[in-house]
């Protein structure tokens, strides 16, 4: 038996992929909207960034399935923890744990303790891990060679993986076109195709073989090491994609409705609406940024700690101060948006046709819906997809002064935060801080490269300027 | 000129009111002054009587927003929003929760926010506009592709990560320079090279990225085109006229944000041990000082404020076509 969970955060996330999904279905009919998004189809840096994205997005969306597995004795169940599809997934990480650090790969502990041997003697030494490499005799004369025959049949489980889900999808995109699989080979090895398939090939090429490689050396060992209490590195910097990604994407989300509707209104109206709307604005812009965000976060603390009783669950209090935190910095990032439209909506207003529907009796908000909304949703765009890539690395630095995500939550802020002391030690805890870094380099940059392409893709003033 | 600066600053006052009234609803709806005194005090000593006293001594035993049994207008003026906010606006910053001389304090740590900010706004500026000229004389070529991606690439990397690397590797490994603390005077020189060299480092992604679009956005004039019609030369075209109309969006943008160099940067000061405004406001937050981050907000949009006036007023100095209204 299990009983479904849906945090406030998972909610919002599935909201957000439907409307993207509507977004899609309408924009499929409309000609100049089509005409961008096979702009992006057809760039080769694009696709190849949007696999990796794709890639991290089905992980965060596997991490926000949220379940409460029962327990099977009765009063048990109230406290079991709350775990994600992602979570059952990976058990084996996330199960495994060892006593305290240990070094990416290791078959022994970090630091030496004192081990009983089986003649009652005590010798202070390096403790061999629980689950990493417990299968080998002799770790010193066994362990390359085990780690590289693991190399090894990863190397060759993903190539097979790949290559016959590539046959796959060059078969079924053969079938469609009413052409052979030789023949569209052939084209793809040209490069005489519409969508980039080289590199859409490639990027999930390497994907997958550093998957496959990664699985196999899961199994049998920690392939990031393990952090101050055991935990498996490599699951914590998963975990943390779902924590990244909704901090890119809701923080824009949750205050859009408003950032439109105001930047619309201020543009349209003009006048005392445009006065309010922008006294709103520039006051709020004035408050530097951290500082709003330091003393909501810090005020939400107090709140918690006051009304302890309306939290349940650890999750759910994390959770909460999530969506707190996407919600404080949607207060310091919509501005920057709502000014553009005021600004687009001010010249949008002065066309023909607006005046046209406008002396033609047309009410306003039936203007606003059908002749300028319609032509500022590619702002709109451009800006979610371009705060996305700055708000992750803000989530880091955030949690890196403690006004970010809960102490408690998987992020790659945190791990940099619970790093910095480890940098200290000797030889040094760097596995932690660098396997936080590389994850959210990765996303940031798929991030930057795919907003580049958008943006050239949506942006008419820019494509007549190259 | 002088009437707009005097309307400006007019302007501002509302906004500030605002400000204040933003900061104030954030600190008192949540927390209470009940609650604060009780924090303040601790567990063990708390007594209603210990409570009303904290209360007086930090001038919080009266009504937050309306005080209905005043008369007249000292309904609005007899309240703690009143009190407080008229004393930010005197920039009498009052007492610390824990004592302190707030405004002390910030006449002290400004200077070291300012000495890192500085340097590393001037450097950057130098450095940056630097790489960007190169990438836009050679664009359309490799130099402009791989000097992009490299942009990009450096872009993506989190600031933590420039901090930490160049701390372990400059202060660490190479033992250099020290890896943080602060010295008077000229002594600490030697403290703020890692800082700025780490901070300019860090921005090169974004900012020469930033220029290249503004200097191609310029190539793309027609007064460029006029200028190589008449024949000059590349260099001379670029490095004459393009850079010198390019100027006005740089410039403008860096006179927005020179007031602000006074706030400091959180993480770089925390980082290296850097006693400047940053490293204040940081401490302030972990040790739930209200008083200081309330300060700290109203600088901070005073400061903002300054640097719009100051943009709309470069604007009219750099570019005379520009006329204020």
């Amino acid at each position: 038996m299990i009983e479904p969970v849906i945090l406030w955060t998972d909610a919002l996330i599935f909201l957000l992929v439907l409307l993207i999904a509507g977004f899609a279905l309408y924009a499929r009919r409309k000609e100049h909207l089509r005409a961008p998004w096979q702009e992006i189809a057809r760039s080769r840096v694009g696709m190849g960034a949007l696999v990796v994205l794709s890639v991290y997005v089905a992980i965060g969306l596997l991490d926000s399935l949220h379940y409460r597995p029962q327990v099977a004795q009765e009063g048990q169940a109230e406290t079991a923890e709350v775990l994600s599809l992602f979570d059952k997934l990976v058990t084996p990480l996330r199960v495994r744990q060892e006593k305290t650090y240990s070094a990416p790969l290791a078959t022994h502990q970090y630091a030496k303790e004192n081990i009983e041997l089986a003649d009652g003697s005590m010798v202070r030494d390096y403790p061999r891990l629980k689950h990493a490499g417990a299968h080998l005799e002799n770790p010193q004369e066994e362990w390359l060679q085990d780690i590289l025959w693991l190399i090894a049949k990863g190397l060759v489980e993903g190539l097979i993986f790949w290559l016959l889900c590539s046959a796959l999808l060059i078969y079924w995109s053969a079938r469609r076109s009413d052409g052979s699989f030789r023949q569209k080979f052939a084209a793809i090895r040209r490069s005489d195709t519409t969508l980039p398939w080289k590199s859409l090939l490639f990027t999930s090429g390497v994907l997958t073989l550093v998957g496959f490689v990664a699985a196999e050396l899961s199994l049998h060992y920690h392939l990031l090491g393990t952090d101050k209490v055991g935990e498996d590195v490599l699951y914590q910097a998963l975990k943390s994609i779902r924590t990244g990604l909704v901090i890119g994407t809701l923080t824009t989300m949750v205050m859009l409705p408003a950032a439109i509707l105001l930047g619309i209104m201020a543009g349209y109206f003009r006048g005392w609406v445009d006065d309010v709307i922008q006294y709103t604005y520039t006051t709020l812009n004035s408050i530097p940024g951290v500082l709003l965000i330091a003393a909501a976060i810090l005020m939400m603390q107090i709140y918690m700690s006051n009304h302890e009783e309306e939290f349940t669950s650890l999750t759910q209090r994390a959770d909460l101060r999530l969506l707190f935190l996407c919600m404080i910095l949607g207060v310091t990032s919509w501005t920057g948006l709502c000014r553009l439209l005021r600004g687009e909506t001010f010249k949008l207003r002065e066309l023909e046709y607006v005046q046209a529907s406008l002396a033609f009796g047309v009410g306003h908000f039936k203007i606003i819906g059908r002749h300028i909304l319609p032509n500022v949703l590619h702002i709109v765009l451009i800006t979610l997809v371009l705060d996305f890539s700055g708000l992750v690395l803000a989530e880091a630095v955030l949690s890196y002064v403690n006004i970010g995500v809960d102490p408690t939550m998987n992020s790659w802020g945190n791990m940099i935060n619970g790093a910095r002391l480890e940098m200290a030690r000797e030889p040094i805890v760097w596995w932690s801080l660098a396997a936080a870094l590389v994850f959210m380099f990765t996303l940031v940059l798929a991030a930057n490269l795919f907003s580049d392409v958008v943006r050239d893709a949506f942006d008419p003033r820019l494509r007549t300027t190259r | 000129m002088m009437a707009y600066i005097v309307r400006r600053i007019l302007y501002a006052i509302p906004i500030l009111i605002g400000v204040n009234l933003i900061t104030f609803t954030l600190f008192f709806i949540v927390n209470s002054p009940d609650d604060m005194a009780r924090m303040h005090l601790g567990v063990k000593r708390v007594t209603p009587e210990a409570i009303e006293q904290w209360k007086v001594e930090h001038g919080y035993n009266k009504p937050t927003l309306y005080n209905a049994s005043a008369q007249g207008f000292s309904r609005f003026t007899d309240t703690i929003f009143f009190e407080k906010s008229v004393k930010l606006f005197q920039f009498d910053f009052g007492s610390s929760d824990s004592g302190r001389d707030i405004g002390y304090d910030i006449s002290q740590r400004m200077w070291p926010s300012l000495a890192i900010a500085l340097p590393v706004l001037l450097v950057g500026l130098a450095v940056n506009i630097t790489f960007a000229l190169l990438i836009a004389f050679f664009r359309a070529t490799y130099i402009d592709f791989w000097g992009v991606v490299i942009c990009v690439v450096m872009m993506s990397i989190s600031a933590l990560f420039y901090i930490i690397g160049g701390q372990y590797l400059v202060g660490k490994l190479l033992h250099l320079v020290p890896i943080s603390g602060y010295d008077t005077s000229l002594g600490a020189v030697k403290f703020l090279i890692l800082p700025v060299i780490i901070g300019v480092i860090g921005g090169i992604g974004a900012g020469t990225r930033w220029y290249r679009t503004l200097f191609l956005e310029e190539i793309n004039r027609d007064y460029v085109r006029t200028a190589r019609a008449k024949g000059l030369s590349e260099q001379w075209v670029l490095f004459g006229h393009v850079f010198k109309n390019a100027l006005i969006p740089i410039l403008t943008g860096v006179v927005a944000v020179l007031p602000l160099l006074f706030m400091g940067s959180l993480i770089t000061e925390s980082f290296f041990g850097i006693p400047g405004l940053g490293s204040y406001t940081i401490d302030a937050i972990n040790n739930q000082d209200f008083a200081i981050v309330r300060s700290m907000v109203f600088l901070g949009s005073v400061l903002y404020i300054i640097g719009l006036i100051m943009t709309d007023i470069s604007y009219t100095i750099v570019d005379p076509r520009v006329r204020l209204s």
